[in-house]
């Protein structure tokens, strides 16, 4: 019991930063980003050959491929998702995806279905009974660290209002001089850098294959409409909640089934609380 | 809207006509693109017309085959193994309706991408009843390829038609008028006295009998259905795609759509095995950005002046 429920929360705090981006840019930009399973495991990917490569601690990577899949995320978002930003869901969730696919059509040419995994040795110790391997929990607290900086920096920075600002309603925001397209892509790279930021913790946590793009980004989904769109504390929260589902799911109901209650739940949720447990009416 | 007739018959007759003229490779060719319409069409109902981005095509395909397979498994016959499988499909749609379609835009197309996910994570699972993970084999049909590839296309191509004539009454009819204006302002339909629920409950079902007959009529042809095939989230994406190619909430558009999309995926990048999706990805993106309307949208003589203009310069 107690084991799963540490493994919940190690679980939850990676599945709160792989949401975090995802929601962010669904709340503020009103677009399903389907490429957020594909980006992650791109910077997994990246950040395991980098480290198999140069030995280099992926820690000290993690800087380097934030930068740069916020640049990725930006430019993409300026120069292409910006022109059918106001379209309907229908075409903007069709052209992430295709997006996605050109992505994960490359990453499964260049870098290969192989599981791989950053195996850094650092051990585990117990307390109690309960393992807790050194390389989960400092992934799970750098995922922690990770999503509160961005909580203060959309609380804080001049940006970050910016971006709450446009979030509330785009129009006043734009009178009040902020340049949509401008915070817009922004706000994509930073959801591009936090996908980035999870890919090289869940390379050191778990074994990288292209295969579960596809779940993390299901995962994301679930987690958003747990805990509602566009705050950090709601991606937190959800997070937090699928993780230990997850875990106790499997505990109970075996492996297989986790991700099905995970899934189911989220149907249920839909129908009654569409808004999420913290979130806003408005973003239907 | 004759015209559309007009279109919808010659490729219909072309399709029927291609056992006589053409060997197995067209037939099958054929077989496909009959089978696209049906699904391109059905998808139309509910987002053409209603305006509800649906990407739950891939569950009531995967449903409808996986329904028919067990019951032909079961002893029953083909065409009633077909019937039956297209009538759970419709009963599972209604309900699912019922339960989704009270959100909109976002939550509704995530949402019906999770019950592909739902679906296709249980049929796996459920190994004693579905096979699992390993798939499930049909009963290939007596009577030699060149027999049985007739019937499926004969099939596939009935389908077809039933989806285009119900597709020529909803656009014409009361319930079409009213789709539409769900689709403009649902508020303001419901305001005007239109049951907005039962309409769009409505759609969905129409939009999922269909592909429910469409999946088990493929697994009957094709003889053996896994999960990951059943229920594959790019054949829920192909399908829109399809309708958006061709355009949406028109009568012939999906058809168009399906006939060019099977078309170009067989000419073109079969030969680029490797590359397959990322084809379909820019394919996807240039559809968007420079077809917004799908092709029927295409304003001829614009782009004829267009064409002399540059030839004149």
């Amino acid at each position: 019991m107690l084991q799963a429920l540490a493994n919940g929360l190690m679980l939850g705090g990676l599945y709160a930063c792989i949401a975090v981006g995802f929601s962010l840019v669904w709340g503020v930009l009103n677009i399903i980003n389907m490429m957020h399973g594909s980006l992650i495991i791109f910077a997994g990917y990246v950040t395991y050959f980098i480290w198999y490569g140069t030995k280099l601690s992926p820690i000290v990577l993690l800087l380097p491929v934030i930068i740069a899949l916020f640049i990725f995320g930006y430019l993409l978002q300026y120069l292409v998702i910006n022109r059918v930003v106001k379209r309907p869901v229908l075409t903007t969730l069709t052209l992430t995806f295709g997006l996605d696919m050109i992505l994960y059509n490359f990453m499964n040419s260049f870098f290969e279905a192989t599981p791989r995994r950053i195996s850094l040795n650092w051990g585990s110790f117990t307390i109690a009974d309960i393992v807790l391997p050194i390389d989960r929990l400092v992934a799970m607290a750098l995922a922690f660290i990770l999503t509160f900086v961005l909580y203060l920096l959309l609380r804080t920075s001049k940006v970050g209002r910016a971006i709450v600002a446009v979030r509330m309603d785009r129009d006043a925001a734009s009178l009040m001089g902020i340049q949509i397209p401008q915070i817009y892509a922004i706000t994509f790279g930073l959801g591009a850098a936090m996908a980035g930021a999870c890919g090289v913790l869940f390379a050191v946590a778990f074994p990288v294959t292209t295969n579960i793009s596809g779940l993390l980004l299901g995962k994301a989904f679930v987690i958003c409409v747990i805990g509602g769109l566009g705050s950090v504390p709601g991606a937190l929260i959800g997070g937090l909640a699928l993780g230990l589902i997850e875990s106790f799911g499997s505990h109970w109901f075996g492996p297989q089934n986790a991700i099905t209650i995970g899934f189911i739940l989220m149907l249920i949720l839909l129908m009654v609380r569409p808004t999420g447990l913290l979130g806003v009416k408005g973003y239907e | 809207m004759n015209k559309s007739i007009t279109a919808f018959l010659l490729v219909f007759i072309t399709l029927a006509a291609m056992p006589f003229i053409a060997d197995n490779y067209f037939v099958k060719l054929a077989t496909f693109i009959a089978m696209y319409s049906a699904l391109a069409l059905s998808w139309n109902f509910i987002g053409g017309f209603t305006g509800y981005p649906s990407f739950a095509t891939a569950a009531f395909i995967g449903l409808g085959s996986y329904a028919g397979a067990i019951l032909q498994n079961a002893g029953i016959n083909l065409v009633t193994a077909w019937v039956f499988a297209s009538i759970i499909t419709i009963i599972f749609a209604a309900f699912l309706g019922f339960a989704i379609l009270r959100v909109k835009g976002h939550y509704f197309a995530v949402g019906s991408i999770a019950v592909v996910e739902v679906l296709r994570l249980i049929t796996s699972s459920w190994s004693s009843f579905t096979g699992g993970g390993d798939g499930l084999n049909v009963k290939i049909m007596e009577g030699g390829p060149d027999f049985a590839g007739r019937v499926f296309l004969y099939a596939m191509l009935c389908v077809m038609l039933l989806a285009f004539l119900t597709t020529l009454w909803v656009d014409r009819s009361k319930f079409g008028f009213g789709l539409k204006a769900i689709k403009q302002n649902e508020d303001a339909a419901d305001m005007v006295g239109i049951n907005v629920t039962i309409y769009k409950i409505a759609a969905f079902s129409l939009s999922a009998v269909f592909c429910g007959t469409t999946g088990a009529i493929y697994a009957s042809w094709i003889g053996y259905i896994a999960p990951v095939d059943a229920f594959s989230i790019l054949t829920t994406l192909k399908v829109p795609v399809m309708v958006l190619l061709g355009g949406e909430g028109t009568v012939f558009g999906p058809v168009l759509g399906a006939l060019v999309f099977v078309i170009l995926e067989e000419s073109v990048w079969a030969h680029f095995l490797e590359a397959n999706q990322a084809i379909l990805g820019l394919i996807i993106v240039f559809l968007i950005f420079f077809l917004p309307g799908g092709i029927l949208k295409i304003d001829y003589r614009k782009l004829l002046a267009k064409i002399r203009g540059v030839k004149g310069a």
